[in-house]
């Protein structure tokens, strides 16, 4: 299996370990994933100001390329990333007048048509490799490691252009840590914000949401909180040390990609896979879980 | 053009047995014409049986709707066909003929007196369907103890005997011998002149709801669940006890419109008894547990209906029932507690309540069969699978197909009054039929010309 693969400016900077990582586990499953040639930012964030034509050029630039080098799928392991590009291609599927306007200014030599499918690797790891594939792969697998999937709302939202999962009750993530061998914890927040950019401007909004996710699934019993989003991690991670000086019985919860941890249940060797840059290391949860024991030290 | 070679039949076929079915075949029947009443369960009464109280009287309803059933049972004009399905219909208006399949109870009711010794003795318990799965009946049961006709059916899914080829205990105890195990379906043909259908409701798939908890979170119950339990006949005879740990909840909270109302994800119309019935559940629990708060989530409150407003009043006024107009986003468990997350319009907050039960008001939506029927009988059928009139305002209760008329909650959302007042117009309209067959029996069939 082959697919063109968008990592996006994060991945290429803070979040170096969930792009290797990501990369790594799709090799580990038979899923060549190659880089988009001269991919752009997507933009960071959908449009909604969706008269301007404008705004849409960058992600749609990235659908061309793809298109142009012969692919018909972009995967992209950035939950954010994965949210603008998907909607930018929905809503030029549905607006054929902003699509050849855009088409007029891009002056590329074939119009973009919007064939391009974008699809998340989760989508992607679950229903083109497949769960039984995975499962038989996941040696030496996470061993009971009790997971939180957190799916946060850039790969649900909206319902009808991300089309992933249901946005009430997602299932795609814990189905995938399932069969790497973790036992997934029932919490209600998988699909709640952490919080997103107010954490900037505003970090006293967004830490009760992100405290509300990491509480909830600290009380299931979760040892490792998994997700797609590289903001998301940030905000969940990052917040801990405040919430421990606010809340005197917070027990800090490891924030993991789930690239992450399918590199580790399937006996990767994860160096580069940064877990010295997380806030709260996963690495003594992970030990203490045995998840760490059978790999080679880096 | 050829005459048909019959006169038409002045026979009726009623398909479904609830209080809209049961109401257009007495009014047909005491008139003095025959009726054939098809049930699919194995007794009559439908939805309005599993009903605690009814709005705005509050009623007992099966104090109200027993003569009813016990008058279909032992009228001589009716012939009663339960646990039964329409299979196949034929023919033209006038002379129809239905195929109907009886399904095997594996007991002779012929011989059956209904003493119940086979129920009390039978060792399998499973949820009750008639209970809304909180309560458990026999693998041999009926579904109350008022049933008409008051005689049991096999479960053979369940049956210890269907499953694992022991057991007899029902056929020992039966002091007539009217067990029997090797019945099998029985096919009945009849001929009718017109057709009433009236095929009732289901409640929306709770499993669609992922922010209401998908049906995993076992305190938060339907609408019909609560009827259960304020029933004096149902599995808590009659005490608010919670499904989770039996204890009695003494926060709840009503949560209208789910599944209802919502174009986006569900069902965009009004399921209509709703308010009324919301209004109905949050008194009669707070008669029930005084000490106890009821909240009720809405949108609007609709109580279109005589002494409908003033009732809603009683239980805002008398009652103290707090309402709260928003829609609520979310709802999950939490150690003991179902959380709610909802939004208070009118003071522009967000409310969590920390609840012990709630109870959805969940969408009327047509039964899977009712189309199907309507397909068989060349009908139409709305968008959402209820039957069509044949004109919204001036043939409410008329078809496209002459010789067919529709009655109840398979033609949309509607409560007992409303439902019962279009039963008798069905009858009505089959009645005038025969009638006009009576008075010119050489007439072509009133819809050929």
């Amino acid at each position: 299996m082959r697919y063109f693969y968008f990592p996006g400016c994060t991945l290429e900077t803070k979040a170096v370990g969930f792009n290797r990582s990501a990369k790594e586990a799709a090799g580990a499953l038979g899923v060549e994933l190659v880089t988009l040639p001269e991919w752009n930012c997507c933009g960071a964030t959908f449009p909604l100001s969706t008269d301007n034509v404008l705004d849409l050029a960058g992600p749609a630039r990235n659908l061309v390329s793809t298109a142009e080098a012969g692919g018909d799928t972009l995967a992209v392991a950035c939950a954010t990333c994965f949210n603008v590009l998907r909607r930018t291609n929905h809503f030029l599927r549905k607006h054929p007048d902003t699509l050849e306007k855009l088409n007029a200014f891009l002056e590329r030599p074939q119009p973009y048509a919007g064939q391009v499918e974008v699809r998340h690797l989760l989508d992607i790891f679950v229903h083109d490799v497949g769960l039984e594939a995975i499962r038989r792969r996941a040696v030496p697998g996470l061993g009971g490691l009790r997971v939180a999937a957190y799916y946060g709302c850039m790969l649900l939202r909206p319902a009808d252009e991300i089309a992933l999962d249901d946005p009430e009750r997602p299932g795609i993530m814990d189905a995938l840590l399932a069969a790497l061998g973790a036992e997934v914890v029932d919490y209600p927040h998988r699909g709640e914000c952490c919080g997103a950019y107010l954490t900037v401007k505003s970090p006293e909004a967004s830490m009760p949401m992100s405290y509300r996710i990491l509480s909830a699934a600290g009380r299931a019993g979760a040892q490792v909180l998994a997700t797609a989003c590289p903001l998301c991690q940030f905000n969940l991670d990052w917040l801990q040390a405040r919430l421990r000086q606010q809340y005197a019985s917070y027990q800090p919860l490891p924030v993991m990609y789930f690239t992450q941890l399918m590199g580790l249940a399937f006996g990767l060797d994860p160096a580069g896979y940064g877990f010295e840059q997380h806030y709260v290391d996963p690495r003594p949860a992970l030990a203490q879980a045995g998840v760490l024991g059978g790999i080679r030290s880096p | 053009m050829e005459r048909p070679a019959r006169a038409p039949i002045a026979h009726a076929l009623v398909i479904g047995a609830g209080i809209a079915g049961m109401q257009a075949a007495l009014d047909i029947a005491n008139s003095g014409y025959p009726v054939t009443l098809v049930e699919k369960l194995p007794s009559i009464g439908g939805r309005m049986a599993q009903l605690s109280e009814t709005f705005p009287t509050l009623d007992c309803a099966q104090c109200i709707l027993t003569p009813r059933t016990v008058e279909v049972g032992r009228h001589p004009n009716i012939h009663l066909i339960t646990y039964a399905e329409v299979e196949d219909i034929q023919g033209e208006p006038g002379h129809f003929r239905a195929r109907i399949r009886r399904r095997a109870a594996g007991v002779r009711w012929d011989i059956c007196t209904g003493c119940g010794a086979c129920i009390e003795k039978c060792p399998t318990r499973v949820p009750s369907d008639f209970d809304m799965g909180l309560g458990r009946r026999k693998a041999i049961y009926t579904l109350s103890p008022q049933a008409v006709p008051n005689k049991p059916v096999i479960d053979k899914e369940h049956c210890r005997y269907f499953t694992q080829g022991k057991c007899r205990v029902c056929e020992k105890v039966c002091p007539t011998g009217a067990i029997a195990y090797d019945q099998e379906d029985e096919l009945l043909e009849i001929e009718a002149g017109a057709i009433i259908l009236a095929t009732g409701y289901e409640l929306y798939d709770v499993t669609r709801l992922g922010e209401y908890g998908a049906g995993q979170v076992p305190d938060v119950i339907s609408g019909l669940a609560f009827e259960r339990l304020l029933s004096a006949s149902g599995p808590t005879a009659g005490k608010i006890r919670r499904p989770s740990d039996g204890r009695e909840p003494k926060e709840v909270v009503f949560v209208q419109c789910a599944g209802s109302r919502d174009p986006e994800k569900a069902m965009p119309y009004c399921s209509t008894i709703c308010c009324m019935y919301t209004a109905k559940h949050a008194m009669l629990y707070r008669h029930r547990v005084p000490d106890g708060q009821a909240y009720v989530f809405y949108i609007d409150i609709r109580t279109a209906g005589r002494r409908y407003e003033e009732f809603l009043q009683r239980a805002v006024e008398e009652d103290r029932v707090l309402y709260l107009r928003g829609k609520v986003s979310r709802i999950f468990r939490d150690g003991e507690k179902v959380v709610v997350w909802g939004a208070d319009t009118l003071s522009g907050q967000q409310v969590e309540i920390a609840a012990d039960m709630v109870v959805l008001a969940t969408a009327i939506v047509p039964r899977p069969e009712t189309r199907r029927l309507a397909e068989m009988l060349g009908i139409e059928v709305d968008a959402h699978g209820f039957l069509r009139e044949a004109n919204p305002n001036l043939a409410p209760v008329s078809t496209c197909r002459p010789g067919v008329f529709i009655a109840g909650t398979a033609v949309g959302p509607r409560d007992i009054p409303e439902t019962v007042a279009q039963a008798s117009a069905a009858a009505a309209k089959v009645l005038s039929l025969f009638a006009r067959w009576q008075l010119e029996p050489e007439v072509e069939y009133a819809g050929q010309s």
